[in-house]
């Protein structure tokens, strides 16, 4: 019997005989469920992320050629600016928060978050906040002085946009730390009995990792929002230079929500992968204590890198060593993530039919790209000279789309059949897979040189001698975005027609596989059983277990025992530490 | 007979190496090195490149041969083997990245040193000369001098300012000189180390304001709209913004500092080879910032000189004495009659005059 098939047994008392089934107009509804909400989220998420394609291929096409042809300078601006702002706030972060709502009550065997009302209020912010930054285009004054919005530019470009945005950003903000908030508390108290710290399936750590992240940064944020929107509206000076004021000041507090917004959007997805790869390549996570760690130690550390940002800001020489060296340390716990990926796939059973896992394998294989070059520009002579190049948007597209977005494509693939109950069809997310690898590496490479070689960001025109390496940009993401259609076309159509997925397709451990599919309106019939680790696949395959006819549990206390209790019995002992099972 | 793996392992590791150290001298990713400064900085940037194309291979290598020799055969159900860790690999796999990244740091830490990055406070016993101060433009190195102008006397010397003053109006935030407190003056690169005891041989103030560039040389008095530089010889460049923050970026200089209003940064870097090169506004400043860039010329210093002498007899004057300004007053000339002994000056020839009126 495998190890899935153990887990599976001890929790059939944990099923619930006749799940309810929500109705569709449910999910427009203010529902407490967690599973609505996080299907509320992962929809209205992919919304924006549409938008912000759009938006994206629209600076493409200006920048296919050297001069300003597509659209005036200031639409360019607020294009750009709207791109950022919507694929930052309005996907990729509220996309993390989706998947950890779906899924963290259920693989901690929960029935549902610990503030139910808080949770749904936190999503329920996202859409009106959404609306009104994409709404500024209509009334004509859209934000248009970058994601970063920068004082003194942002206090001369249009008032009304500019407050739009900050407004925007200050609700975006509250949903996140709410939800933060949540998931904290629900980690925290709401395990089921038995399980520990320790036996927490990855995801969960990086969901911890996460939300203290953005407890401790975003009301930085706020802050220097607010502070901002007096200098706007009334007249004050804190970041206008006239009046004694300091622009450098706001970049601090920016940088200090947005340095660790980079890991609020990478964690989660750091987590996913870590779930991904176990379960498709059947084999135990290789590191789970120090992939566990890694997730605090990247949060902790993330917290004391801001500044990189403003090397040529003109911070004193001191101040850009220290944030070089913290930088630079922060590639050691991600590099032990990397090489524990590389070290769970080796020797296992890959099965490379399912795009979930060639999502996970394309997520370490391109991600490692932007780690390097994440190193390199940590490396102040060399940020000197590539900062606010088109180096640095390949460096974070490499991250943010080739890790992210490549996260959330597994995480898709991986649980879609737990939402819904219905398979999507392998073919056509292989075609996916493969056309969103090439329009990335299409996109975002050439971009590397176009930096190095001199061209800077934020601009509609450009020399016309990197008009070749542009082009070849702006047919790669015209490809990035016919990849998007096999993806949209096999979730809907899957969701409606698909194969019927059963409880535990990909024969997973952890335990929102032990429900039905799509779960029960409480998940839980009972409180589940841990009858085996998250991670312990293969354990079958060792010479020296012990049967499960056993009668005799004390036997079985040693490193290969599979089972130590009648899974009939409620509360089975567990092992506190992973040799033990 | 069957190579052992541990073989197998050391050729690939010889070719790993071997493959890296070639890319990391032949990726042809950066422009031309035309400063001192710039040597170091590529010298720096081989060396990661290096090692990252060594990494890449080797995490890419590993996924490849994953993906062909693990990938699950037809008919195989069973899971692979219980394997949860390794302590001394993991050990290992901590220990080497953390070694590189802190080679790569004190490497880093070595080249900003030598570019001057930790002289913040020798750029301060160059001389500035009381009537380089008062020269138009030169507003900004004001702040250097040991007794501060106060308040009143800076205001008033940023109204007289020609060189900003069409750009001022009640719309704009003026150019803020002598802001109160510490840090006003933020050094950033200063001289490379063994130049440090030498004042630099030329100083250039520069303005950004949106869309353009102003640069105005103290010891002459001179504003200009492009930079000249001599070859090989140690400039300052003291920036400012009026307006937006904005950046001076020159890609084959490879120094980058952003221009802020209400402060001034300063760089400092030697010019090492001659050629005409684009000097780009690196930080968004509005619509138009894609367009604001000019262009550095560096040049012999003879032909620096006799550039210098052009300008200065086209900008010494205040603007109520400009010729452009003030057309041809004694009625009873001709234009070129009038132009001509400024362009005897200014090295243009009555002919080429007669050609651009006509």
């Amino acid at each position: 019997m495998v190890q899935a098939q153990i887990q599976q047994k001890a929790n059939i008392a944990a099923e619930i005989d006749e799940p309810g089934v929500r109705k569709w107009w449910e999910y427009f509804t203010f529902n407490t469920d967690h599973k609505v909400i996080g299907i509320q989220y992962l929809v209205t998420t992919f919304i924006f992320y549409c938008i912000g394609g759009v938006m994206a291929d629209l600076v493409r096409t200006e920048l296919r050629t050297p001069e300003v042809d597509f659209v005036t300078p200031e639409v360019y601006n607020s294009l750009f600016t709207l791109h950022a702002t919507i694929m930052i706030f309005l996907w990729i972060v509220p996309a993390g928060a989706g998947f950890a709502n779906y899924v963290l009550p259920l693989m901690i065997g929960a029935k549902d978050m610990a503030f139910p009302r808080l949770n749904a209020l936190a999503f329920w912010i996202i859409p009106p906040a959404g609306l009104m930054l994409i709404a500024s285009l209509l009334v004509g004054d859209a934000p248009d002085a970058g994601w970063t919005s920068y004082p003194p530019l942002s206090l001369l470009t249009g008032q009304v946009g500019e407050g739009i945005w900050i407004m925007s950003i200050l609700l975006l903000g509250t949903s996140s730390i709410l939800g933060a908030i949540n998931f904290l508390v629900t980690l925290i108290k709401m395990r089921t009995p038995g399980l520990g710290f320790h036996q927490l399936p990855l995801f969960c750590w990086a969901m911890f990792a996460t939300s203290a992240l953005v407890l401790i940064s975003t009301p930085v944020l706020a802050a220097g929002l607010i502070l901002l929107a007096f200098d706007l509206f009334a007249g004050t000076t804190f970041f206008n230079p006239t009046g004694g004021g300091d622009p450098v000041v706001y970049q601090h507090m920016f940088w200090f929500y947005s340095h660790p917004a980079v890991y609020i959007m990478i964690l989660p997805f750091f987590g996913v992968i870590s779930e991904v790869i176990p379960v498709h390549s059947r084999k135990p996570i290789f590191g789970y204590k120090a992939i566990a760690y890694s997730s605090l130690a990247i949060s902790f550390l993330g917290l004391i890198v801001w500044a990189h940002h403003m090397f040529t800001s003109g911070i004193p020489g001191w101040l850009r060593m220290f944030f070089m060296i913290t930088t630079m340390i922060i590639a050691v716990p991600t590099g032990i993530k990397i090489f524990s990926w590389l070290a769970t796939l080796w020797g296992g059973k890959l099965h490379l039919e399912r795009p979930a896992l060639l999502f996970a394998i394309g997520f370490v294989g391109t991600f490692v790209i932007g780690g390097i070059s994440g190193v390199m520009l940590a490396a102040v002579p060399f940020d000197i000279h590539v900062h606010d190049t088109y180096f640095v948007v390949a460096h974070l597209h490499y991250v943010l789309f080739g890790g992210s977005v490549l996260g959330i494509y597994a995480a898709f693939y991986h649980w879609f059949p737990k939402m819904t109950g219905r398979m999507l069809n392998n073919f056509w997310g292989q075609v996916h897979f493969a056309l969103t690898i090439i329009g990335l590496n299409l996109t975002f490479l050439p971009m590397h040189k176009l930096g190095m070689m001199g061209m800077n960001r934020r601009i509609a025109q450009y020399d016309p001698k990197f008009a070749f390496l542009n082009e070849i940009c702006t047919y790669g993401a015209y490809l990035l975005a016919v990849s998007t259609l096999p993806f949209i076309i096999n979730v809907i159509w899957s969701w409606m027609y698909g194969p019927k997925a059963g409880n535990n397709p990909w024969k997973a451990l952890t335990l929102e596989w032990m429900t039905a599919s799509p779960p029960a309106i409480e998940n839980f019939h009972k409180p589940p059983i841990l009858a085996t680790g998250p991670y312990d696949y293969g354990l079958e395959n060792t010479s020296e277990g012990v049967p499960l006819s056993d009668t005799e549990p004390v036997l079985s206390a040693s490193t290969n025992s599979v089972l130590r209790a009648n899974p009939d019995e409620p509360y089975p002992a567990i092992a506190a530490e992973t040799d033990e099972r | 007979m069957k190579i052992p793996s541990s073989i197998w392992t050391l050729l690939i590791g010889i070719l790993l190496t071997l493959v890296s150290l070639w890319y990391g001298q032949n990726h042809n990713l950066l422009p031309a090195e035309a400063s001192e400064e710039a040597s170091l900085v590529d010298g720096l940037f081989n060396t990661m490149m290096t090692i990252s194309t060594g990494i890449f291979l080797i995490v890419e290598g590993v996924l490849i041969y994953s993906v062909v020799r693990y990938r699950r055969r037809r008919d195989d159900d069973k899971d692979g083997p219980p394997i949860h860790g390794n302590v001394p690999l993991e050990i290992l796999w901590t220990a080497i990245p953390a070694i590189i990244v802190i080679g790569i740091s004190v490497y880093s830490f070595d080249v900003y040193n030598e570019m001057g990055g930790f002289n913040p406070h020798a750029i301060h016993q160059a001389p500035v000369s009381p009537q380089a101060m008062k020269m138009p433009g030169a507003a900004f190195a004001a702040t250097l001098s040991t007794t501060p102008a106060t308040a009143q006397s800076s205001l008033t010397q940023q109204e007289q300012d020609p060189a900003t003053a069409a750009v001022r109006n009640a719309d704009q935030i003026p150019q803020k000189q002598n802001a109160p407190g510490a840090g006003i003056v933020s050094p950033t690169i200063g001289p490379t180390i063994e130049k440090q005891s030498k004042p630099p041989a030329l100083q250039v103030n520069v303005t950004g304001l949106q869309y353009a560039w102003i640069f105005t040389y103290p010891e002459t008095g001179v504003t200009t709209g492009e930079l000249h530089l001599p070859v090989g010889q140690q400039v300052r460049i003291n920036i400012t913004a009026n307006d937006v923050i904005h950046a001076f970026w020159v890609p084959e200089f490879r120094l980058k500092q952003d221009a802020i209003p209400g402060r001034q940064t300063e760089i400092s870097f030697t010019p090492s080879k001659e050629g005409t090169y684009a000097l780009i506004c690196a930080e968004l400043c509005g619509p138009y910032h894609g367009a604001m860039r000019t262009q550095v010329v560096v040049e012999k210093p003879e032909a620096f000189a006799a550039w210098m002498q052009q300008q200065q007899v086209a900008t010494t004057q205040t603007l109520d004495q400009a010729i452009a300004a003030n057309p041809s007053s004694p009625p009873e000339l001709t234009s070129t009659e009038f132009l001509a002994p400024y362009s005897r000056d200014m090295g243009i020839t009555p002919e080429t005059l007669h050609q651009i009126h006509n």
